[in-house]
């Protein structure tokens, strides 16, 4: 027969020795002086290689005890020398590099870079209206995308599996989508210099149309799953609290700006392409922590449908890139029967196109965030210096200002709410 | 245009200092002549003028040219929307010029990026160590002399020792070359084709 022992002692010591008298087995006594623990710091290593960063961040921490006193973020472990393959290349060829920049939007990306050169070249104001739309369009679909995946994961990263299969399953239809309009699901290289590769295929303004009222659905049901969930908001709120003077100081952008209350959009601030004749509204956050940033995703998302829906009623008519000839390759056709167009073909795939001389900066708000392409030219096809400015990249600065004084679980909830992409932040 | 009152208020400060504005595709671009006093420069753009975002710093390789460094600062204030550029050149033996971290602290890591990649030093930077290739790696990669293929380490910790197996890449182009196999070599370093441009 068993008998029940209640040990009930204060003294962990004491414990451990009336616990083995009652086992009957002699453990060494731990000795009183126990090596004082507290004042102790350790050094925490987490990632490259850890779920909780996406890829291949890597922090160093210093904790006392769960408190986090220090953190060191470390990146370029995805480094591959981007911005020195394009100064060996001409323009239009840096087209696919861009697709591994934010590898969740990489349409985004794409549209960003096209009117970055479109802006050196001084054509950015001749794009067919149809041209604009359709990259607004991709723009917008590839925000949905983007954030979909940032809160899926963000909402796994601290306990809530099910909104990440939720998410998922939207996602796949934006890449049927995707793949429909450009024939690569992840690696879109969508745009040209001066247009895109090709026109929307039949039936894929109503395909759209179709998924947009699927994915309202699916916003709701993502929301009613998190927006309330006590768990959620215990995990999130008042976690990770950015100031809107750091905010600003960092030069954080995108969603991360937002929800600290600056009410910043590049879209608003400086309309490019169509943003300007479109309705919808900047949510900004109040707080600046984890949930404020979760709650402008959502309102973006949902902004973003709105976009979408207007410009997929408002769509034009026309050609799909600048008609000249001398920026966009001409059609097939007309090269093989044509002289002058043989003679453009021939001029825009042994040289590039010539650009002036000079520098341009252009920021296209992205789903991370500012994504700007600085373009140094000495004239000729090739840029003399392409810089990219990385929204992950700045963004991920300010990790080792806000993680100290959280607890080591809150960091994921941080990582999860900046909604950072590695290959964009180390290019 | 308001950005060019503005850095007509910056020249009307400083004077000789700063060069008269220079207008392409809408943007307005000042050189400051002596990169000492970038950082001055940068705090009062910031403190008079409103420009309380600094969306990038830069650098370019003139390589060839004296002087062979120019580092790029995108200013931009986030009430009056104006973007400004403020561009000072920088020696090749010195090397150097002050940290504006103390401006703004989004600069911290734009300035250990042109250290890692171009290995312009900032006078007073907090923590000036590289930031994409590791300690210890000995080369800057994005100056016009070292090679797209890259450069063979043999330090004993470094990862990578050996240089790209693409001898570098499949698509490198010279535009405006004469013939297909000048204008894609299958390796190129800056000593053998210097990259020529269309003329």
């Amino acid at each position: 027969m068993a008998t029940v022992h209640d040990i009930e002692f204060k003294d962990p010591q004491a414990r451990i020795v009336s616990a083995a008298a009652i086992a009957g087995v002699t453990t060494p006594v731990p000795s009183a002086d126990l090596p004082d623990m507290e004042g102790e710091r350790m050094v925490l290593n987490m990632g490259p290689s850890h779920p909780a960063t996406h890829g291949v961040l890597r922090i160093i921490l210093e904790l006392d005890g769960e408190i986090i006193t220090k953190a060191f973020p470390d990146v370029g472990y995805l480094h591959r020398g981007d911005e020195k393959i394009a100064e060996n290349m001409t323009y239009t060829q840096f087209i696919p590099y861009t697709d591994r920049l934010d590898y969740l939007a990489p349409l985004a990306n794409n549209v960003a870079y096209a009117l970055a050169v479109e802006k050196l070249h001084g054509i950015d104001k001749q794009l067919p209206p149809r041209c604009q739309y359709i990259r607004v369009i991709c723009c917008e679909l590839a925000r949905i995308s983007s954030h979909l995946l940032g809160l899926g994961a963000f909402a796994m990263d601290v306990g809530a599996l099910t909104v990440f299969l939720h998410t998922f399953t939207q996602r796949e239809y934006i890449y049927n989508l995707i793949e429909a309009l450009t024939g690569a699901r992840f690696t879109t290289s969508y745009t040209r210099i001066g247009g895109v590769s090709r026109d929307l295929p039949p039936g894929w303004v109503e395909q759209c149309r179709k998924f947009l009222d699927g994915v309202v659905v699916n916003f709701d049901e993502s929301e009613k799953l998190l927006t309330r969930n006590r768990i959620f908001m215990d995990r999130t709120r008042d976690v990770g609290v950015i100031s809107k003077a750091d905010a600003i100081d960092y030069a954080l952008s995108g969603p991360n700006l937002r929800g600290s209350g600056v009410d910043f959009d590049l879209r608003k601030a400086h309309p490019y392409l169509v943003y300007d004749q479109l309705k919808f509204e900047v949510p900004t956050g109040s707080v600046g922590d984890c949930y404020d940033r979760y709650l402008v995703r959502m309102e973006e998302m949902r902004q973003s449908a709105r976009i979408l829906h207007q410009c997929l009623d408002q769509l034009p008519d026309g050609p799909v890139s600048i008609p000249d000839g001398k920026t966009v390759l001409p059609p097939k056709e007309k090269v093989l029967t044509s002289m002058e167009e043989l003679i453009h073909q021939f001029i825009l795939v042994t040289q590039g196109e010539n650009a002036p001389p000079g520098d341009v900066y252009f920021g296209a708000e992205n789903p991370k965030g500012e994504l700007g392409f600085y373009i140094h030219s000495k004239g000729g096809g090739t840029p003399h210096r392409l810089k990219i400015r990385a929204p992950s990249f700045v963004n991920l600065s300010i990790l080792s200002h806000v993680l100290p004084g959280h607890m080591m679980s809150d960091v994921v909830a941080v990582l999860g709410s900046l909604d950072f992409v590695m290959g964009e932040c180390d290019r | 245009m308001p950005a060019l009152e503005f850095a007509r208020a910056i020249k009307a400060k400083f004077g000789e200092l700063i060069s008269e504005p220079a207008e392409f595709r809408g943007e307005v671009t000042l050189k400051v002549s002596d990169a000492e006093r970038i950082a001055e420069v940068c705090a009062l753009a910031k403190a008079e003028m409103n420009f309380d975002y600094l969306l990038d710093i830069t650098s370019v390789d003139n390589y060839g040219d004296d002087p062979r460094f120019t580092v790029v600062y995108e200013l931009y204030g986030l009430t009056h929307k104006f973007h400004l550029r403020l561009k000072t050149d920088v020696g090749e033996e010195k090397c150097e010029l002050p940290t504006v971290t103390t401006v703004w602290r989004t600069a911290n890591w734009h300035e250990r990026e042109i250290y890692d990649m171009m290995g312009v030093r900032f006078r007073g930077h907090p923590d000036l160590r590289r930031i994409l290739m590791w300690e210890g790696y000995p080369y800057h990669p994005l100056r016009k002399d070292f090679p797209l293929a890259g450069k063979p380490t043999d330090l004993p910790e470094v990862a990578f020792t050996k240089s790209a197996p693409l001898e570098g890449g499949p698509f490198v182009t010279v535009s405006g070359c004469k013939d297909s196999t000048v204008r894609e070599p299958r390796s190129r370093t800056p000593e053998s084709a210097p990259i020529q441009s269309i003329k």
